[in-house]
């Protein structure tokens, strides 16, 4: 679900471009699986599905799977369609260094937003 | 050479007491007619409202003005109060609002207010129905249920400017227009440190649940529409809102938490007819 973010936040993309000097590790959960997101310069290097025995973060996005396929859809339905939406719902957890979230939150869901489908 | 486009809108500064405080507010207005003053959101500025400043079907019939509430837009704080821990409460919010409604010499003005402002013309339908002629209440809530820390908003180690801006674009429709949302966004961005924080005090201090009763809409109508796409003050919320009063509400399709700057054009078609009614009633 969410290695294309290497290609639609890779090196040289616009997401990229907005955290010069942001360097992470993303954890997004979907149900039991974990993606760990290596975020280096702003720009994603590697989006990795584990299996993760021991995954280290700096911070994890965690909710089921229906709801970051409904949060991915081209036009999300309402309430599904921002992270905090999701959060006020209950239906995404926000675990670790919530500060760096915080701090670059129009960033990361730029980064999420970038495996929506293009609307033509 | 072409010359500009000049909008119809005028800002100007208006000097008066607030709670026995001297302010200095900056106020924008437009047009003739039944007095509508209109209250912007938490941590922004009237600039919100430019697409009904400037639309002549309403300014026809209705002189719209907007102001900046102290500490927000051009409003600047009073004399020795930049650094206070600045939160707003019920009491100095009607304050403000009746104070300039005294000051520009309103009869009977209708007020419109979004979100903080939506939740705030309802504590005047309660306590002041008798100084307005109708109230419009968008995005109106009568509580909030706390489900973010908003300190991060105000935070040593967030920019201000760009957690709020991207906060608040969250809160618009996915559907509203790019442009739109990143102006709106931009006002959000501008706000002065911790007032956004500072305004949703009373979003949750100005919790109106208990007093909804007591609101009697034969004496000051009330309008209440709502955005589909807000997760702050969710249909559900103005539902209830509308179901204590015995009043119909609107559901604005596609939109979201800022109707008047995310989609302006979509806001006026819901706008219009009301203040048509509000007109027609005298």
């Amino acid at each position: 679900m969410f290695q294309k973010l290497a290609r639609t936040a890779g090196p040289g993309s616009k997401v990229a471009a907005m955290a010069p000097g942001l360097s992470c590790t993303l954890s997004l959960q979907s149900g039991a699986s974990e993606t760990l997101v290596m975020i280096r310069d702003g720009a994603v290097t590697d989006a990795n599905p584990g299996p993760h025995l021991m995954s280290a973060f700096t911070f994890r996005l965690a909710a089921s799977e229906a709801e970051w396929r409904e949060f991915l859809a081209a036009v999300p339905k309402p309430m599904h369609h921002d992270l905090f939406a999701m959060k006020r719902r209950g239906a995404v957890a926000f675990e670790g260094d919530v500060r760096v979230l915080m701090a670059n939150l129009l960033y990361f869901k730029r980064l999420l937003t970038s495996l929506r489908p293009e609307m033509a | 050479m072409m010359g500009a486009r000049i909008e119809e809108i005028v800002g100007r500064y208006a000097h008066f007491d607030i709670e026995g405080v001297p302010h200095r507010v900056y106020w924008e207005e437009s047009g003739r007619g039944i007095p509508l003053v209109c209250l912007h959101t938490a941590g922004a500025d009237g600039r919100q409202y430019r697409a009904v400043l400037n639309d002549p079907e309403v300014t026809k019939n209705f002189r719209v003005m907007v102001f900046d509430m102290p500490r927000h837009g051009k409003s600047s704080p009073a004399p020795g109060t930049v650094d206070i821990d600045y939160r707003l409460s019920s009491e100095h919010y009607i304050a403000q609002i009746l104070a300039f409604c005294d000051a520009m010499e309103l009869e009977r003005p209708v007020a419109m207010g979004c979100s903080i402002g939506g939740r705030i013309v309802l504590h005047l339908a309660r306590w002041h129905p008798e100084r307005f002629r109708a109230l419009i209440g968008l995005q109106s809530a009568a509580r909030a249920t706390p489900y973010y820390e908003t300190a991060w908003l105000d935070h040593p180690d967030v920019h201000g400017g760009r957690v709020c801006g991207a906060f608040a674009e969250g809160l618009c429709a996915p559907t509203s227009p790019p442009d739109h949302v990143a102006e709106t966004r931009w006002h959000y961005s501008q706000g002065g440190p911790g007032i956004f924080k500072g305004d949703l005090w009373f979003y949750r201090e100005g919790d109106i649940g208990s007093e909804l009763a007591g609101i009697d809409v034969e004496r000051c109508p009330l309008h209440l529409l709502t955005g589909e796409y807000d997760f702050s003050c969710r249909p559900a919320d103005t539902a209830e809102v509308a179901e204590t009063l015995g009043i119909d509400w609107t559901l604005m399709r596609d939109m979201g938490h800022f109707p008047m700057s995310e989609n302006p054009g979509e806001f006026l078609r819901y706008l219009k007819p009301v203040l048509e009614k509000i007109r027609a009633a005298g």
